[in-house]
């Protein structure tokens, strides 16, 4: 075994006032904001530079990138609700809510496979054009990242869940951050759905 | 936020906070689809989605993230990121030839 103690996961830097987990996952989401800018900044500038660009209503299934991001938010309320149990001793509680902020994302990444499907289907791809380019690139990546939380919650659902009976502070720590993670992701798609599939 | 401080009286009242937030974010979701069908010119288009969607973005990140109880490192830490990132976007807006040929 290492003698390797990360310190301050449990209790608050003094200096910084926060744990340093929350510290990392908070400058991992800087860093997230500027990668999902780069590329947002490209969109703008391939879609204003192109008068053929076609509006996101003509060509993508709104319904169901509606359906989707209601289902998104209602996954935030839920892994928020599951911290919120834990903070009330109810780990019964936070097993439910987990479990269902976890069958959400999985919706969402099914309906998310219907809609790759049907453009698959009418000969879409990535080459396609300038617009299915972005299309692709930014939802896929975003959908990436929702696997990632859903892997990350399945763990702490499961075998990283043992933590609670031993050390409940720093588990609770550790949903809030999977939480930050989650909203983050949630918080992506509030602007990829108007900006892709509305204008 | 220190949540292991948190009463179950306050995490009762923080709950009821996240179901009206929940609320409001439904209702955005359904005006911004709606917005979408009236076909409104592209300025006013961009500009509708663009508030409703920062709008629900707050209240995500308020909320859902703590960030209006938050320690004001985490705060700068965002507010740094979110000024290189509306930096980024204006100077590419800016030196743009297309950009500047729709917006004219």
């Amino acid at each position: 075994m290492s003698d390797a103690v990360i310190h301050y996961i449990e209790e608050p830097h003094p200096v910084t006032g926060v744990t340093n987990s929350k510290l990392g996952v908070w400058l991992f989401i800087a860093s997230e904001v500027m990668l999902f800018g780069a590329l947002f900044s490209s969109y703008i500038v391939l879609r204003v530079g192109d008068a053929t660009w076609p509006h996101g209503w003509t060509v993508l299934n709104i319904p169901l990138a509606t359906l989707n991001t209601m289902i998104l938010i209602t996954s935030s309320v839920t892994m928020v609700m599951s911290w919120a149990s834990l903070a009330m001793n109810r780990f019964d509680r936070f097993r439910l809510y987990m479990l269902v902020t976890i069958l959400l994302g999985c919706a969402f990444m099914v309906v998310k496979g219907f809609e790759y499907a049907h453009k698959f289907e009418a000969d879409h791809f990535p080459r396609t054009s300038n617009f299915y380019g972005v299309y692709f690139t930014m939802t896929g990546l975003h959908g990436l990242h929702v696997l990632g939380g859903i892997l990350a919650n399945l763990y702490f659902l499961t075998v990283g869940s043992k933590l609670w009976k031993t050390h409940p502070k720093m588990f609770m720590g550790r949903i809030e951050v999977a939480g930050l993670y989650w909203h983050f992701v949630d918080l992506v798609w509030i602007f990829l759905f108007p900006s892709i599939y509305l204008l | 936020m220190e949540h292991a401080a948190h009463s179950p009286e306050e995490i009762q009242k923080h709950v009821r906070t996240y179901i009206a937030v929940f609320v409001a974010l439904a209702f955005l979701t359904v005006v911004t689809v709606g917005v979408s069908y009236l076909h409104l010119t592209a300025a006013i288009a961009v500009t509708v989605a663009l508030i409703i969607a920062s709008i629900k973005a707050s209240l995500v990140a308020a909320y859902f993230m703590h960030l209006i109880s938050e320690k004001k490192l985490i705060l700068w830490i965002l507010i740094i990121t979110m000024a290189t990132f509306v930096s980024m976007i204006l100077i590419i807006f800016f030196t743009n030839k297309g950009v500047m040929h729709v917006v004219s």
